[in-house]
This record gives structure tokens, sequence and C-alpha cells, in this order.
């Protein structure tokens, strides 16, 4: 049996114990995936666990809260899951957490990336990836052209899969997820591809006094749409947030390169020692914006500081809603 | 300058591109899509600056009739001297003084600005009606539009009444083709934009253009037909079920609305420092919750389900209605690809069609007996 199989059959057997289970099925083209909402058998058989599952569910968990809920989920998910669990956000005892060993997910943008080189990126069609992040392959089909030049008719092009997955599978430690409910299939080696992300190795080469320009070219062409925010299952103040108060009115409204980033220095100073880097934001930015750089660099921040990595062990305080009178490595009473 | 003839071919090479539009920068501000670290968005150009023409750019080209920022107004708080408990509120209205031409949107994106006309500057309204700064903007921006020679997966131009060489709401349209553009001046001023130092006669590139755009229409799937969507919405309008089913997955962020090029919906605050401020006119977003939500603390709109119903019902139910049936979605796709999560509006407004359908073969009959 086929591991989609063996999740369909988890998903079958579990089903008429919850409301939902949360997992995906194909989008509106074969290279994407979009949430499924399974309530009912025959909504199951919808279901695809592939590379094109890009969306990270737990994001849907805080707003079902009190509804018995399944969840499929990647390495990177589960870690989300395990987090609101631990924050109190959500009540483990009604979810259920369907794991599967994860062989890394594509992303759009860095596939297109590679494809602009050669070919408009907005053609890709559909998308086939074999073997795992190390050594597999991505296969991308084009939509038949209409024929001014420049383009070409129907045809695929291969790339490395290590070239056209999102960074953080090259570096995933959790392939096979954390505090899962329901594993089906066989577990996947879980040694990193790489040690560190190659857009962060590149980033920290950068002069610490010519960040801040990188960073206000970058804020430029941030919209404001908060699909950052909104796709961050560990932002839970949802319409409470504080870009959207007006009385106090914290942040101005104006979208220029100053207040973009104010805003996502925010955004990042709340996710310190909660951020699980599943990368959400940076997936769902349209404009692209790195903001995987901001929170690996927080993330590293308080692995040096508190000896903590958020969503990997259901029993560790997160630093930021604890105290300790004697931190370890901040020594206040020696300055 | 010698202009050229309106209504003729003309030909534009590529290498004449940047030179063209070094030109037009001359006389105004020329928004062009340009690569952005990580995205190709709208932009001012500059000479010696990259345009990108052969993709539909991320963001949407509404922002030059439409800025995501307008200033209304600056004001300024001065103390009386003789009296410092009194002070003195000074205004400055700031309209917009800034001729623009739009380089590179596609006939999707450009018919826009047809949509927000209507509603910011309507002929036919009363002078009170018109929105200063809208009309200022529109009455000085033109459109240069690339016609499109190949359909993406969340292209729908034609299932709303748009097509891949439509020239409405463009004063000059483009078609690519080998080496170059073919070029035709879709209105008189667009003609006063080709400049014959850079437009020489098409010739048989004309009928090579014509082929292309063409085989793009024999590309796109077969157009849906949206006729009577506006009746079929509302008569969803109160099925909050299907309204919760089609919106389970929609995050409710403002990607889809902030990148739409026909949305039109702005947020107005003061922003103030000190005793000096400006009061702003900024895009806003009808998924936010915030939206909607009154001083009193009640929210019309209070869930996801009934935002993404506003947003639906917005273009192919209310604004339809009170503007002549025309339907306030492009077709660009830009909300069903740049969603985090797949969100698909002509999914979601075939499924009111049949939904409606049922609904009504239900009432007949159990009208029947």
């Amino acid at each position: 049996m086929s591991v989609l199989d063996e999740m369909k059959t988890a998903i079958k057997a579990a089903l008429p114990e919850l409301e939902l289970v949360i997992g995906w099925e194909r989008s509106f083209d074969e290279g994407r995936a979009t949430p499924l909402f399974m309530r009912a058998p025959e909504d199951v058989d919808r279901l695809i666990l592939d590379a094109r599952c890009e969306q990270g569910l737990p994001v849907y968990l805080t707003g079902l809260r009190g509804q018995k809920v399944g969840v499929v989920v990647k390495g990177c998910d589960s870690r989300a899951v395990v987090q609101l669990a631990r924050e109190g956000l959500i009540d483990c005892e009604k979810i259920t957490v369907f794991g599967f060993g994860c062989t890394g997910t594509l992303s759009r943008a860095r596939l297109e990336e590679v494809v602009a080189l050669t070919h408009n990126p907005d053609h890709v069609a559909a998308v086939e990836c074999t073997g795992s992040v190390a050594s597999g392959k991505v296969r991308a089909t084009l939509t038949p052209a209409g024929g001014a030049e420049g383009h070409v008719s129907c045809e695929a092009l291969e790339v490395p899969f290590s070239d056209a997955c999102f960074e953080k599978c090259l570096t995933c430690r959790h392939p096979n997820g954390v505090a899962v409910d329901r594993f089906v299939g066989p577990e996947v080696d879980a040694t990193p591809a790489r040690e560190t992300a190659p857009s962060q190795e590149a980033f920290e080469r950068v002069p610490l006094e010519e960040r801040f320009t990188f960073w206000q070219e970058e804020m430029r062409r941030c919209v404001r749409c908060y699909a950052c925010r909104n796709s961050c299952p560990m932002c839970v103040c949802r319409d409470h947030c504080i870009s959207s108060s007006r009385d106090p009115h914290w942040l101005s409204q104006e979208s220029s390169a100053g207040e973009n980033f104010m805003f996502q220095l925010i955004h990042v100073s709340h996710l310190a020692g909660r951020c699980v880097e599943c990368g959400e934001c940076e997936r769902a930015c349209p404009v692209n914006l790195p903001l995987m750089l901001l929170r690996r660099t927080m993330a590293g921040a308080v692995r040096d500081v508190f000896g903590h990595e958020s969503g990997v062990d259901p029993e560790a305080a997160p630093p930021l809603l604890t105290f300790k009178v004697d931190e370890d490595n901040i020594k206040e009473r020696e300055w | 300058m010698v202009m050229t003839e309106p209504h003729e071919k003309y030909f534009l090479a590529k290498a004449e591109v940047t030179r063209w539009l070094d030109a037009l920068t001359g006389r105004a501000v020329v928004f062009a899509p340009m690569r952005d670290g990580g995205g190709v968005v709208f932009r001012a150009y500059a000479p010696g600056r990259e345009v990108i023409l052969d993709r539909v750019p991320a963001t949407p080209p509404k922002a030059a009739v439409f800025p995501q920022n307008e200033e209304l107004l600056r004001y300024r708080y001065e103390k009386d001297p003789e009296n410092p408990g009194r002070t003195e509120l000074n205004l400055r209205e700031t309209l917009p003084d800034r001729a623009a031409v739009v380089v590179g949107a596609r006939p999707c994106g450009a018919k826009g600005a047809r949509i927000f006309d209507p509603v910011y500057d309507p002929e036919s309204g009363e002078p009170g009606m018109r929105d200063p700064y809208y009309a200022a903007r529109r009455a000085q921006t033109l459109h240069v539009t690339v016609a499109c020679t190949r359909a993406e997966s969340t292209c729908f131009c034609r299932d709303v009444g748009g097509d891949p060489a439509d020239p409405e709401g463009s004063d000059v349209l483009l078609t690519p083709v080998s080496g170059g553009f073919v070029a035709e001046a879709v209105t008189g001023r667009g003609a006063g934009l080709l400049d014959e130092r850079f437009f020489t006669p098409a010739g048989e590139r004309a009928a090579e253009a014509d082929a292309a755009i063409e085989r793009t229409r024999a590309a796109l799937p077969e157009a849906h037909d949206y006729a009577g969507v506006p009746e079929a919405l509302m008569a969803v309008f109160d099925d909050l079920d299907f309204w919760r089913e089609q919106s389970a997955k929609c995050i409710s962020c403002g990607a889809c609305t902030y990148l739409c090029p026909t949305c039109y919906c702005f947020n107005v605050t003061d922003e103030s420092s000190g005793l000096t401020g400006k009061r702003l006119r900024t895009w806003d977003n009808c998924m936010s919750f915030q939206f909607t939500l009154e001083g009193s603390g009640h929210n019309p709109r209070p869930t996801k389900a009934h935002r993404l119903r506003n947003r639906i019902g917005h273009k192919f139910a209310y604004y339809p209605r009170l503007h002549g049936g025309i339907i306030a979605c492009c077709g660009c796709g830009r909300c069903i690809k740049s969603c985090p999560t797949g969100v698909d509006i002509r999914a979601i407004v075939q499924a009111a069609q049949e939904r409606a359908v049922r609904k009504l073969a239900e009432t007949t009959t159990e009208a029947g007996q």
C-alpha cells in the first residue's frame, strides 16, 4: 500500500470520531496543492500527499478551537502543533495529528527562479518531484505557447530538487514529525542535506552596516497585505493585531519602506522563542520578501541565549513565557 | 516631434524600447514592471533600469491612478502667541499634479481604471460625487498595454468579458512579435506617444501579431458563462453554510485585494507627528475584520465567511447591478495565483451558480407539492 493510501485509510478510520480532518488536494493546476477539509469519507479520496503540499495546516487549528479536529502534517508543521499546544493555544486532547515521512516540499518561488534563467516562470503548469531533496529531481512542464518570440512549444525541464525545494527542507531535522499521533508509511532519513540555508549564508556575509540598506530596498515592495501574518501558525492575535489598532495608533497605515520594516520587526520580535521556522510567512508573501532571514536570525539568537528550539520538545518551557531568576547566558549581575 | 496617425500599426524594435521609455520620462512618470529583489512589480522607471514586459507583474497597475498611499491634505496646529490656550488648525489640500504613463500592464489589468471610473469619476454624476484626487490622476494617466501571447493556468479574462488583446482601457496596445512589438494607438492621446523616432510602419509584422493573438485565444479554455450570476449570488446570500464551506481555507489576509486591479476600497487615517500631520488615504481590504468594525464594537461582517461573500458579491453582483451589468473582475488571476491557500474565485462563483440552481429547483418542487 502506498503512503497516500495508508494515510487515506488512517483518516477514514478516525473520521467518525472527528468533526473534520485537514489535508491537501490538487489545486487549480497540476503544479499546486490547496488545503482540503475532509468531513465525509468521499472527501478523503481527494487527498494528495506529495511535494506539492506546501501549505502549513496548523494555521487553522486556533480558529477551530473546541472542535475535534485531525490535521495532516509535514515535519515542520508538526512543530507548530507542538508549540501551539505548549502555549495552551490549542487543546491537545481534541487534536489528532497525522504524520508521514516527508521527503521535501516544492517551493514555487525557488523553482521559478531556476526556470526564469531560460523560460518565463509563469508558464510552469505541472511539476513532478522524485527522490529526496539531497539527490532528487524536479520535472516542470510548461503551458503550451501562443507563439511569439521567446516562447517555446509545450515542453518540460528538469532541475535538481535541492534547487527547487524550500530552503527549510535542506536543513530539516524532523522530517518524520514531532509528537505525531498516527504516523503512516516508513520513516525517512533525518540527516539534513545542509547545515544552514544558502540564502542565510549569503545574508550573513553582508556587512552589518549594509544590512539596513538591504532591508530598506526589500521593504519598498511590501504591500502590507499581511499574508505573512495570517499564514503564520503562531500569529494568534488575528483580528486584534497592533498593526490595525487605531487607538493607540501604533503603526502608520502608510506603506513606506520604514513602516513596512517596522511591522516586520514587530512580527519577528513577537515570535521570539515561538517561531518554528515553518517558512509560511515567506511562502505566502506575494512579492517574495526574504522574511526567513529575519526568522532564522531570531531563532539563532534564542538558541544562543536560551538554548531553546521551538516546537521540538512538548515539555520545554518557551523562554519568553517563563521567568528564571538566574539565566544561564544573561549575566546581568556581572555587568 | 512628429507623431504617427491613430489606428495604424507600427513596429517598435526591442532595442528601441528603453530609448522610447527614456524619452517618455521627460514628459511623465513612467510606471513599468521591473525586477525588485524576488518580485516583478510596477515601479517608477528611471533610465538605466531594465523593464520586464514578458510576464504578468505580481502587483497590479492600479497605483498610477489609485496609489496605495495618497496624501489628501497636510495640517498643522498653531498656537496663538497672544493666547497659548488657543490653537488654530491650518489645512493644506495636496491635489496630485503629475502626468503618468503605465507601460507593461496586460489588457486585464488596464481595465481596472474602467471599473473605478463610474465610482470615483462618474460622467453623469453630481460634481460633488467626483473624487478630485482620482480624477486628477486619471486625466493625466495613459496606459501602454502588452497583449498576451500565452495564457496561464490562472487566466480567465474571456469569462468576464475581456480578451488577450482587449484594447479597452488602453491608449496604446503592444503585441509581442519577433524582434519587438507591433504597436497600435487605441486613443488619440495614445497616438501622441508613438514617436516616429522609435516607431516604424509594421508592414507584415501586423499579420504576425494577429496570428499570435489568435493562437492565445485558441489556447484559452472555453469561456465560462457568467450570465445570471448577480441573481445567483443574491439567491445564496443568506446561505451562510455555503459561504463557510467556500471560505474554510481562506486565512483572511489581503493579498487578493491588494493585488487586484479592480479593488478600490480605501481607509483614511490622520498620521500625526507632534503638531503636524497628514491625512492619508490607503488601500483597504474587505477581508480584514476591521474593514466593517463599527465604533460601537458591532461588526456586520464578523467572520471570514461574511467577508469572502462580500468580496465575491461586490465584484459579481453588487457592482454589475449598479453599473450596467459590468462584472468588476478583470480575470487576471492574481488573487488565485498569489493566494497563500489557493482560494479560487472562479470556482466559488461557479459553485454559487450551481447552488442557486439547486435552491431554485428545491423551491419549485416545494411550491408544486
